[in-house]
């Protein structure tokens, strides 16, 4: 297996679906970068690369640069959807669902529901999401929570490239719609993949790390931090499992009572606000059905109540760390 | 003149359809009093020359997309009349299983995209439609039905700009009825929607709407020109609203006498009735015995709903997802 980056893993699923099923076919804002210009005609490849080369092997018809027109190109691969593609769009970062929510919410999220069960919307929309790039409170929010609390969407978080690969595959060939979230700052992490196609299937938590004695629940990023944290309690004699439950909707809820209920103590690591948010929402369903169960209260690690900040230090306070998830640890595990 | 084109047996249907969506929307402005309609309903009579004028150049595997005042376009795009009214009183056999309603009628097998509770919210996913008709090299094309107050919609910019980039086969029907909701269209829209299509290079005509040939030749242009591949059109259709925004508003925005007025002068019915028999193209007993059978059919819509059931309590939660876990 090789080591590859998790930008290099999503562009070697796009590029196996891309060439296994004609069906497929990507929108997106400089999805190739350079299109009416005179020079290179792949110059960007995507805003982070993750699309490129795939222009010159698949052409401009499937690989479609869109105007910068969300819900123009959102809802043209809805209604592409609706009548037999399988369209992939990009939403260059995931903030810009702002000017295009009526698209997923209103729309794509209820086709089946509203239609009585009798349409299908294969349809995947790619966002990036997430703070650390000093890039303000616009092109950097963790938008996750919005998208899983609409019933006909399906959420998608990886974490490391071995389940970006894996999870994509899945959400091309899956019939619902499915949000599919990639945090900027994981793109140039490393990790092993295999070549071809596999699928990892969705609602399917991923015991990252096991442990004893609390169990740490994180999404997307903040697996990494969660996986730092335990290797610092260890040394502390602390003993903690780190479970990511990969998709947020569905959310692997079986794994996470089961482990709740063995181990007893919880803590929740989400990049997003705390309101409403995840952490908000698998601490409530831990609570609510192994209440018994529990040895000390479910602790939430979040980002504050705020916007994303652009300094430097403030941003970096805003983002959960390790220190966190750590003394989050501390203050339950006596008791 | 293009009524004299048309075969006798065309000129027949285009009044049957015509007919069936009046005799339906006057059935459910009835009905609607009886309490057994839930919820609301916006209806499209004196609009049904320009669903039906469009339409008839179109077959099963065309795509439309319609509004929230969406029968009219349901019924010229071929959708069944007895699982509409079904749908209408939310019963189990209706086109959506009781789930959709008025808004939400759909019926992909017949190339209907859906009505849609937000306005202008049809236009971008038409696009997608006639993206997949030119991706997939056919020569269908796809009709986004929409109201005038869609076109101040950022969503119609957007997928006027979109539809002519990618030159795809989409004609926007803008079917101006005077008024969005209860707010004249002059109050609120700006310069002129075929000026609009215009800066887009987007070949555009204003239509009477209550002429089914007019609506019909125009049509046949536009979709002619998008199926050999000249890309979208827009059409800005002049249409009357006989009833309110919605059943139950009492429409005093607008005077009586305007309103008997558009009733007399506007009628896309009578003025058919009057064509044809001035050019001698159909017998007026051929268009009773018309009349009697869209009756009797629309008695029979309503007589199935009424007999159908409510969904299970089961369908709650069915249909959100094709599989989830």
């Amino acid at each position: 297996m090789a080591k590859i980056s998790f930008r290099q893993a999503l562009n070697d699923a796009l590029r196996l679906e891309m060439a296994r099923d004609p069906r497929v076919i990507m929108m997106g804002e400089d999805l190739t970068g350079g299109a009416g210009g005179n020079g290179v005609k792949d110059a960007w490849g995507g805003a982070f690369g993750v699309t490129r080369g795939l222009l010159g092997e698949f052409g401009p018809e499937r690989i479609r640069d869109t105007p910068i027109s969300e819900t123009a190109f959102i809802g043209a691969a809805a209604g592409a959807a609706l009548t037999g593609m399988r369209p992939v769009a990009e939403l260059m970062f995931v903030d810009f669902a702002g000017v295009c929510l009526d698209q997923i919410v209103n729309q794509i999220a209820k086709f089946r529901y509203m239609f009585g069960g009798r349409a299908r919307t294969p349809l995947v929309i790619r966002a990036t999401y997430g703070a650390g790039t000093r890039s303000a409170a616009q092109h950097t929010q963790a938008f996750y929570p919005i998208f899983t609390h609409f019933p006909g969407l399906k959420v998608v978080i990886p974490s490391n490239p071995y389940d970006a690969k894996g999870l994509l595959l899945q959400a091309m060939r899956d019939d619902d719609p499915v949000i599919f979230l990639e945090n900027k700052m994981l793109y140039d992490t490393m990790g092993e993949v295999p070549d071809g196609s596999y699928t990892v299937p969705f609602g399917e938590a991923k015991v990252v790390r096991d442990g004893k004695d609390v169990m740490i629940v994180a999404i997307g990023r903040m697996v990494k931090i969660a996986e730092e944290a335990a290797r610092k309690l260890q040394s502390d004699g602390i003993s903690a499992c780190v479970i990511d439950p990969r998709t947020t909707s569905p959310l692997d809820e079986d794994t996470l009572i089961e482990f709740a209920e063995e181990i007893g103590r919880v803590v929740i690591v989400d990049e997003a606000t705390p309101r409403c948010g995840m952490a908000a929402d698998i601490s409530a369903m831990l609570a609510d059905k192994c209440f018994d169960s529990l040895r000390a209260p479910i602790k939430m690690v979040t980002a504050p109540h705020t916007p994303v900040p652009y300094a430097p230090n403030l941003e970096d306070l805003y983002v959960p760390n390790a220190d966190a998830v750590i003394k989050a640890v501390k203050s339950i595990i006596e008791r | 003149m293009f009524s004299l084109h048309l075969p006798h047996e065309r000129l027949l249907e285009a009044y049957r359809t015509m007919q069936t969506i009046r005799c339906f929307e006057e059935r459910i402005a009835t009905e609607m009093g009886t309490g057994d309609i839930p919820g609301s309903t916006h209806l499209y009579a004196g609009q049904e020359a320009s669903a039906v004028g469009v339409c008839m150049h179109l077959s099963d595997e065309d795509y439309i997309s319609s509004t929230h005042r969406g029968h009219g376009h349901c019924i010229a795009k071929g959708c069944d009349i007895n699982a509409m009214m079904a749908e209408l009183f939310g019963r189990v056999t209706g086109t959506c299983g009781g789930k959709g309603g008025s808004q939400h009628i759909a019926d992909l097998r017949k190339g209907m995209l859906g009505a849609n509770g937000i306005v202008a919210g049809g236009a971008p996913i038409t696009c997608g439609a006639a993206l997949s008709a030119k991706l997939r090299k056919t020569d269908r094309v796809a009709i986004a039905f929409a109201g005038d107050g869609a076109m101040n919609e950022g969503a119609m910019a957007e997928s006027l700009n979109l539809a002519k980039i990618w030159m795809l086969p989409i004609i926007f029907v803008i079917e101006d009825n005077g008024f969005g909701e209860a707010t004249a269209n002059e109050f609120v829209s700006a310069g002129s929607f075929v000026r609009r299509a215009e800066g887009y290079d987007i070949p555009s005509a204003e239509v009477d709407g209550t002429d089914v040939f007019k609506v019909y030749t125009a049509a046949g242009e536009a979709i002619e020109r998008a199926r050999a591949g000249g890309g979208p059109s827009l059409l800005h259709v002049h249409v009357p609203r006989y009833y309110g925004h919605y059943s139950g508003d009492p429409d005093t925005y607008r005077t009586p006498e305007e309103k008997k007025i558009m009733r007399q002068e506007q009628d896309c019915l009578i003025k058919f009735r009057n064509k044809v028999s001035v050019e001698d193209l159909v017998k007026g007993s051929a268009l009773e015995a018309i009349d009697a059978e869209v009756i009797a059919a629309v008695d029979e819509a309503v007589k199935f709903a009424r007999n159908s059931e409510f969904p299970p309590a089961s369908a709650l939660t069915t249909d959100v997802y094709v599989k989830y876990q």
